[in-house]
């Protein structure tokens, strides 16, 4: 009835002349509008299949009881085939072993990636390599973990909507044929730092095609000005060293190398007690800082004044207007211990500092003669883009005014990182196409028209240049999980407009660039069999270049002299009891998740930052004294105001921190990393500007009465008293070797005979001089033995589950703490281990070669053995925290030599059982004993500085019994009867004396 | 307020009691009170006793206690199966406090049951007559703590399903349990003592089964009858049965009396055994047996001044058990007061930094306010019970006993949090808090062994009647009457009530 009702309507208004339309389906000439439209059509109601009613409900039947009876089965959907060809070398349980390299801010750092049947598990340092010697840093460590990101871009997207690898290629080839009109005009290209060769000659190809097209390369890590020469330190060669705001140890491309060759001067035995002397003149408390042996605590403005004095003492300029007493005290001194190690003295610029400044430490290296003996200069490693490549300023203002129709940006996120007086993400949007190449689709992808997923270094081939300039090849150890591209890939579809295949574009640039070998397919393999190119290191050429000043960028056309410094002088002196009255700004990349590129990295995000032990945030970093002046705490929300840009922080207070600076980690506060990393912490990058990359003063601070959570791992900073991480100088060792056993009770007589070990007898020795507190330890026992990220609040209730954790005490005031001591502590796999006799399930036991195992099976969490270990070692999966039932790309990551735990059950370092194992094998199947150093722990292994040393003590001449017999060996809370089997060599350092005799007689000298 | 008394006291021969106050004037001295009112037969205690589980409606104030204790049961049992679901994560343990409420609550309940076992074992052997009228209460919430506190340890690991590896049983693994861990001396301790208390107090009631049967016979509730038959398991009141009783009662009484001290010494020594300042400490067994006393002796006072008061049993629950019973944790609480004072004279005197520490940490640390919690409620507050008013005044002294248990519940807290949470290595020091889960359980099994108490108390006789009828044949009879009762051992069948002179031994027995 109704059916004809509205069927006559439809006629009747198709007979009078107003067309009336109820859709834009009925409008459409050629359809059948009536029936396409009309859901109540004759015969709609009727079952108009070829499957009867009857059928279908068969069928149905059937299909939920197949449905009910293939639930059973686990195996996959589809036919599965065992090899018939086995592939060679692929042995399931037995790891292989690839070089090649992670490349953390552009900066090859040489890896070998352990793979288990196509799986990449582990990353170790390549020992061959220069830059690494066998170590990594935490970062690289944690490179494997992004591989693995569950929230990593997976598609190709235009518009945000899902597209594909051939649109966008086609979409390119289109703006080719334009740009091909105009040269390239408003065509920008933005990178990160670039150090690979094929990228780069693929830039320059790319420039060459369309000369208007520009490239530009503004690194949130380095925003300076270009600069022509880089220094290259050997550490190794210096006996005195001054760092002025320098993190030296971490965060560098040559981080690794460079605290390797510090502590290489460090090595205090009997009998060998020469040591290098490192003084830190700085800010923000570093690694390096910690390291030093003499800090002093600056507010930055005071650094470029204090260097001067330094200068001035050596006769390389004039003596500052301002400073405060104990910086001249101290510039005198430090100048004359400088100027006594003459060539074998060096001075290190950090990166933050303004380029003056670095002109005046590089003639104040000229003068000590440091040059070609502690420090070369050099071009720099990283590619620079022609012009003002580095200004990001001038690109916005380009795309601000609508010059920019093409803006292709690799691996970059600018929207996050670009400078708060930069409006970047407002400029992107008067760019007609923009190009995202990117691992996850972060701020800046989410704004862009195109966003290509970007393949892990993990699955590409590409190169990369290490800090020192050696070539570095970086080859697949798995095929792109996802529809990623390398940044290789998506400039050959700019510049040939066809895409091309990673491998071609790497070995074809190779295969050119070495034209004049006749043997390139072996001297390729083998190249990549060992990783890199030797003998490619940057040439020191640059080093004997008179004319200093000249190759500092902008800086160039003028000398440095009263007239640059002029910013800087007359500041008032900072002395102990004015406080002042505006605050400084100081912001830094994260120590662990750089400038926001790791931030969905959760092994990143859970490792305790150095000094802080804060995870999973970052806060307004200020000192006690500040604190108290301020009236604030830890966890106080305080509200920052710099240059009329507002930040709501928490506050953290941290000893060692300047009176009157706050600093802010930059790489927080992101809107789209990820679910590890979106909404972590606040982004400094609102307080950060063009001309104050690193902040500067006159920052404002106000109380906001709210209270934010805050998870450290570590909220002591004291001993209280006990001798746990012992320390000396040396002048205390030479006098008496044995000092770090004063006081120590006599180990108790004992009625029962001792075990005896007639085959092996693991123990470990570290050296507390040598440890810098860099994390990689950390995440390389992560990393290795599958241990499960736990996130902030179970981190706040005291629930991290990390092995091994570095504890953190200071000595003397908590403001300017004398000394910073780092101790590794992990399972010290007693001889008389407290938490074996309280087990009552002997779910820990010790083992025959010493160790103390923990067997997961028969644990059932009674948690005693925990509750008795003075060293809280243990950690307790109290919820399910290994998600082993998730059925997605992050159970690929798992180490499947180390078993994954269940909840209710405890575990704890293990020496890395696995590979004592494993070696254990080896050494059977060529029937010999486990050699010294065949077993190397996790943590062992990715030690920049080979603090830690891992071997059997039945040896005699192994290397951890050697050092078992120096004198400063000592074990960690031995008077407990515990007897660990790590023990620790007591830090020594070596504090200049005259520092604290000196008088105040300095400026009238100097003046 | 039972307004309305039981029926079957309208039968009885002395003067009905004023309701709400004792009988007798609370002026005289503790030793000389009687430990039965005058005036009681052995008709009356029969039915005063029976009179509470055999009446037809219980008070409003019954059924106002047994539905919060019901309520809190269900928590406790909705707490259990998301622990169960989710894990000990739910909990506020974490590293380094690795043993929280479950613990503390273990150490508490089974505390709390000592004072049943105390009272029926060590003063039966001591024969203390005055435990007659208090025992069987006791032990009942020796029972039920131990119920409480069993499910403790089983629910506290992280895999409760694995807690049978505790056992020594045979096994393909070849594997025992490790001797050398305090926690397996627990297991056997902690089910021996839950075992034994459970067949004391049942060989205990099987007497007074069978009296309550023989109510129910007379009152025509055969279904009922049939249920208490079953449990009396045939008792007839033959003076064969009474020797076999009597033997079995007092061998048991024997066995249970050193557990009063074992279980607790090896509750104490899961602590002593670590290496933990504040808990490697000798004078841990002592000390937490005392404790243990102190703590259940509150316990028995919290719940027996107004169950007293409100059946209507203060002819046989007098001034003088309370009295005595407040003397009682006055000693406990001194002994746990020299335990206090030992432990920081220790700590001084060890010289040991970690000792000291430790006590200085309890004392001004984050935890601060526990200690002197502990301090204020065990040591101050028991020193009012040096008073007669106070131990008389049963308002003053429930309050006295409530501050108790808190104050050993914190003391159990003081123990395993404050020193855990701050122990060698500065850096891995922590803090703990109970998270809603963790109070969820603790009130779930405070409401579970509430609930137990007035299911105990709405079904069973509380006092035992084959006890108290002795007590009355002693104290309260004539010579003649005594004779009489001697020689008339076994009388023929009929009620007690009838033959006010029948031995104390006698039974309301029907022929069945």
């Amino acid at each position: 009835m109704r059916d004809e009702v509205m069927n006559e309507d439809v006629a009747r208004e198709d007979g009078s002349g107003l067309r009336f339309w109820r859709g834009l389906d009925e409008l459409a000439p050629g359809a059948d509008s009536s029936a396409a439209l009309d859901e109540f059509a004759d015969g709609a109601s009727e079952w108009d299949d070829s499957l009867g009613r009857r059928r279908f409900l068969q069928l149905m039947g059937a299909s939920a009881a197949l449905a009910g009876l293939s639930g059973c089965l686990s195996g996959p959907p589809d036919p599965i085939v065992p090899y018939v060809d086995q592939p060679e070398q692929v042995v399931p349980g037995k790891p292989l072993f690839f070089a090649t390299a992670v490349p953390i801010r552009g900066y090859a750092e040489p890896v070998l990636v352990e793979s288990h049947t196509g799986r990449p598990t582990k990353i170790e340092g390549n020992p061959a390599h220069p830059a690494s010697r066998g170590a990594t840093s935490a970062q690289a460590q944690a490179a494997l973990l992004d591989l693995y990101d569950p929230d990593r871009s997976q598609t190709v997207r235009f518009r945000g909507g899902i597209a594909t690898w051939q649109q966008f290629v086609e979409a390119m080839q289109a703006q080719r044929a334009r740009w091909a009109a105009t040269g390239g005009a408003g065509l920008r290209l933005l990178t990160g730092p670039v150090t690979s060769p094929t990228l780069a000659a693929q830039l320059a190809s790319l420039l060459q095609q369309f000369p208007a097209a520009r490239w530009h390369v503004p690194d949130p890590a380095a925003p300076g000005p270009a600069v022509a020469v880089e220094p290259r330190y050997h550490f190794d060669r210096a006996r005195v060293v001054l760092t002025l705001d320098a993190e030296v140890i971490t965060g560098q491309p040559g981080s690794v190398r460079y605290a390797r060759d510090l502590v290489s001067r460090r090595r205090v035995r009997k009998g060998q007690t020469a040591m290098s002397r490192i003084y830190a003149a700085e800010s923000t408390p570093t690694l390096t800082g910690a390291l030093a042996d003499e800090r002093l605590r600056l507010r930055p403005s005071e650094i470029g004044p204090f260097a001067e004095a330094v200068a001035a003492r050596l006769g390389a300029g004039e003596w500052p207007a301002a400073l405060s007493p104990k910086a001249q005290d101290w510039a005198v001194t430090v100048a004359a211990d400088l100027r006594a190690n003459r060539g074998a003295a060096v001075v290190v610029a950090g990166e933050t500092l303004v380029p003056e400044w670095h002109v005046l430490v590089r003639r104040l290296n000229e003068a000590l003669g440091a040059i070609g003996q502690t420090v070369d200069y050099g071009a720099p490693v990283a590619v620079q883009p022609p012009g003002n490549g580095t200004d990001l300023a001038a690109l916005v203002r380009e795309m601000t005014a609508g010059r920019v129709d093409t803006l292709v940006m690799l691996g970059v996120n600018p929207v996050y990182t670009a400078p708060a007086d930069l409006p970047f993400a407002e400029a992107l949007g008067r760019v007609e196409t923009t190009v995202h190449l990117g691992s996850h689709l972060d701020e800046t992808g989410f704004r862009s028209v195109w966003h290509v997923p970007a393949a892990h270094a993990l699955e590409t081939w590409s190169d990369a240049r290490a800090y020192d300039g050696t070539v570095t090849l970086i080859q697949p150890l798995i095929a792109p999980l996802y529809d990623g591209r390398s940044a290789h890939e998506v400039l050959a579809v700019l510049t040939d407009g066809t895409p091309t295949p990673g491998y071609d574009l790497v070995r074809g640039f190779w295969q050119r660039e070495l034209a004049d070998r006749t043997d390139f397919d072996s001297f390729w393999r083998q190249t990549l069999r060992k990783g890199f190119l030797a003998g490619t290191a940057a040439s020191a050429s640059a080093t004997t270049s008179a004319e200093s000043s000249s190759v500092y960028g902008r800086s160039a056309s003028s000398p440095p002299g009263r007239s640059m410094l002029r910013p800087y002088a007359g500041l008032q002196p900072l002395t102990s009891n004015s406080e002042p009255a505006t605050l400084e700004l100081i912001l830094r990349p994260d120590p662990t998740i750089g400038t926001g590129e790791w931030a969905n990295n959760g092994w990143l995000q859970e490792t305790p930052k150095p000094l802080t032990k804060l995870t999973w945030d970052n806060a307004a970093l200020i000192s006690p004294s500040t604190a108290k002046t301020l009236g604030v705490e830890n966890e106080d929300v305080v509200e920052l105001r710099y240059r009329g840009q507002t930040v709501e922080a928490p506050v953290w207070v941290l000893a060692g921190q300047p009176e009157g600076c706050v600093t802010c980690h930059l790489g927080y506060g992101r809107a789209r990393a990820g679910r590890a990393g979106t909404g972590a912490g606040f982004d400094a990058y609102r307080l950060r500007f063009v001309d104050a990359p690193w902040g500067g003063p006159g920052l404002e601070i106000r109380k906001t009465g709210k209270t934010y959570a805050l998870a450290a791992t570590n909220e002591q900073w004291r001993m209280h008293g006990r001798d746990l991480a012992r320390s000396a100088p040396i002048s205390a060792f030479i006098e008496n070797p044995d000092f770090a056993h004063e006081g120590e009770m006599m180990e108790l007589p004992t009625l029962y005979p001792g075990y005896e070990y007639d085959g092996y007898k693991w123990g470990m020795a570290i050296d507390l001089t040598a440890c810098t507190g860099c994390n990689a330890c950390v995440v390389a026992c992560v990393a290795e033995n599958n241990i499960p990220v736990v996130g902030k609040e179970e981190v706040r209730r005291g629930r991290h589950m990390y092995w091994l954790r570095i504890d953190r005490y200071y000595k003397g005031d908590a403001s300017d703490p004398e000394e910073v001591l780092h101790q590794p502590v992990f399972c010290q796999h007693c001889e008389n281990a407290p938490c074996e006799l309280v087990c009552p399930v002997n779910a820990t036991v010790h083992d025959s070669e010493g160790l103390n195992v923990m067997i997961y099976n028969r644990c059932m969490g009674t948690r005693y053995c925990s509750n008795n270990c003075p060293y809280k070692v243990r950690r307790f999966n109290f919820l399910q925290y290994t998600d082993y039932d998730r059925n997605d790309v992050s159970a690929l990551r798992h180490n499947p030599d180390v078993t994954v735990r269940t909840r209710g059950v405890m575990e704890k370092c293990t020496y890395c059982v696995q590979r004592i194992s494993h070696a254990r094998i080896e050494a059977k199947k060529e029937n010999r004993t486990i050699r010294d150093g065949e077993v190397v722990t996790a943590c062992q292994g990715v030690c920049p500085t080979d603090a830690i040393v891992f071997g059997d003590m039945n040896d005699r001449a192994s290397r951890v019994n050697q050092l078992k017999t120096e004198p400063h060996n000592y074990g960690l809370l031995a008077e407990l009867g515990t007897r660990p089997r790590t023990t620790y060599l007591a830090q020594i350092t070596n504090p200049n004396p005259a520092l604290r005799t000196v008088q105040r007689s300095a400026p009238d000298e100097a003046s | 307020m039972p307004t309305e008394l039981p029926p079957t006291r309208h039968d009885a021969t002395p003067p009905k009691p004023a309701p709400g106050r004792p009988l007798h004037e609370p002026k005289r001295y503790a030793s000389t009170t009687p430990v039965a009112a005058p005036g009681q037969t052995y008709t009356s205690v029969t039915d005063t006793v029976t009179g509470v589980p055999l009446r037809k409606h219980q008070p409003w104030q019954w059924l106002a206690a047994f539905a919060v204790g019901f309520l809190l049961t269900m928590v406790m049992l909705t707490t259990i199966v998301y622990l169960l679901a989710k894990g000990v994560g739910i909990w506020g343990v974490n590293i380094p406090v690795a043993w929280g409420f479950a613990i503390i609550n273990f150490v508490w309940w089974i505390g709390i049951g000592h004072a049943g076992t105390f009272i029926s074992a060590m003063l039966l052997l001591m024969r203390q007559e005055w435990r007659t009228s208090i025992n069987r209460f006791a032990e009942a919430m020796t029972l039920f703590a131990v119920a409480c506190a069993g499910m403790m340890p089983l629910l506290h690991p992280g895999r409760p399903w694995m807690a049978y590896y505790l056992f020594p049983y045979p096994n393909s693994m070849g594997l025992w349990p490790q001797f050398r861990s305090p926690l397996v001396w627990d297991v056997f301790a902690v089910s021996t003592y839950g075992l034994i208390s459970l067949v004391f107090w049942y060989v205990g009631l099987v007497p007074d089964l069978a009296a309550t049967r023989d109510r129910l016979v007379q009152q025509n509730r055969g279904t009922r009858a049939w249920v208490y038959g079953l449990f009396a398991l045939g008792w007839r009141g033959s003076a064969r049965h009474w020797h076999r009783y009597r033997t079995v009662y007092l061998i048991l009484g024997g066995l249970a009396a050193p557990l009063v001290i074992s279980v607790h010494s090896i509750v104490g020594l899961d602590f002593t055994i670590a290496i933990l300042p504040g808990w490697h400490s000798t004078i841990f067994p002592p000390y937490f047996v005392a404790g243990a006393i102190f703590s259940g002796f509150a316990m028995v006072l919290t719940l027996v001044i107004p169950i007293r008061t409100l059946y209507g049993l203060e002819g046989m629950i007098t001034m003088r058990h309370i009295e005595l019973m407040a003397q009682v944790m006055l000693v406990n609480g001194l002994i746990v007061g020299y335990g206090y004072l030992t432990e920081g004279f220790m700590a001084w005197y060890s010289a040991d930094t970690f000792e000291q520490y430790m006590m200085a940490n309890r004392m001004f640390g984050p935890y601060a306010h526990v200690y002197w919690i502990v301090i204020g409620c065990n040591v101050v507050v028991t020193q009012s019970l040096w008073f007669p008013a106070v131990r008389r005044n049963l308002k003053v002294l429930w309050v006295v006993a409530i501050l108790v248990n808190v104050g050993m519940w914190s003391e159990r807290y003081m123990i395993v949090v404050t020193s855990l949470s701050r122990d060698f290595l500065p850096s891995s020091w922590g803090s703990y808090a109970g998270t809603f889960w963790d109070w969820s359980f603790f009130l779930g099994t405070l409401g579970f062994f509430l609930a137990l108490v007035f299911l105990f108390v709405r079904f069973l006789p509380m006092i035992s009647m084959a006890e108290m009828r002795e007590l009355v044949h002693e104290q309260g009879q004539s010579p003649e009457e005594k004779l009489r009762a001697e020689t008339a051992l076994d009388p023929p069948g009929g009620d007690g009530a009838s033959h006010p002179t029948a031995s104390p031994y006698t039974h309301e027995e029907t022929a069945s």
